[in-house]
């Protein structure tokens, strides 16, 4: 079962539409409850980074399925301003955007595995891995 | 989208049964301002017991409208918080430690009545 999906965030209602896929990919993979609960959540924190920060991007969906793991890995990349500091927007309670600044640290914890790349005037890639148990 | 807002007595329920966008959770939260000034009710009973996820953005907009209407006079009691939502909350660094809650709608108005007579 590979396979890769992606989903266009360009306006609010993406977040959601991004989210459901998410958890459907997730269900199909053998997620429980709790970890596609998980799963969409940092879907909607990732999508509404990519709507509040840069605009547009995309999110995409692959499922892992090796001989020894599975699990389900998610990339978020838009091209829009990039990150100036990353060691900021990973501390719990930084926001620019008068939010509760528990996004990215957020998702890290939600997730298994988290990558962010990021250079100003450059975009965002963020890759996270939830393995399945 | 209009989440519904139902009066009983001097309470306000309302059941969230949708899976909340940002436009409808702002919009919400103006609704139950508005209505709690009309209705003059004392008392609200937010159920999530369909809600099967809360991000930081709704999380922050309950939280705001538990605070906005008790600036008003108006107790909030969130109820119905299933167990897969709870734990993510804690994962993304959210206590909502102010915020009342109960298991469920009949909890949830037990503990209404009990802290508008105190």
């Amino acid at each position: 079962m590979e396979f890769q999906s992606c989903v266009n965030i360009k306006k609010e209602w993406d977040i959601v539409g991004a989210r459901q896929l998410g958890r459907d990919v997730a269900r199909k993979i053998g997620f429980g409850t709790v970890d596609q609960a998980r799963i969409a959540t940092a879907i909607s924190e990732l999508a509404r980074n990519i709507y509040l920060y840069a605009g547009t991007g995309k999110i995409c969906f692959e499922a892992i399925d090796d001989i020894n793991q599975k699990g389900l890995s998610i990339v978020a990349m838009d091209d829009g301003p990039g990150i100036e500091e990353l060691s900021q927007v990973m501390e719990d309670g930084y926001s620019t955007s008068g939010g509760l600044g528990a996004g990215l640290p957020g998702v890290q914890r939600l997730m298994d595995e988290f990558d962010i790349q990021s250079n100003p005037g450059q975009g965002t890639e963020i890759k996270v891995i939830k393995w399945l148990r | 989208m209009r989440i519904p807002i139902l009066k009983l007595h001097n309470y306000l329920l309302i059941s969230i049964q949708i899976d909340l966008d940002d436009q409808t959770a702002i919009q919400f939260q103006e609704d139950l301002l508005s209505k709690i000034h009309e209705s003059g009710a004392t008392g609200v009973v937010i159920d999530l017991t369909s809600v099967d996820i809360i991000d930081s953005f709704i999380a922050k907009v309950l939280g705001d409208v538990v605070t906005m209407s008790d600036l008003m006079g108006a107790k909030v009691v969130l109820t119905g918080i299933q167990p897969a939502v709870a734990m993510t909350l804690i994962d993304l660094g959210i206590h909502m430690q102010d915020v009342p809650t109960a298991l469920d709608l009949e909890q949830g108005l037990i503990k209404l009545r009990q802290e508008l007579e105190e």
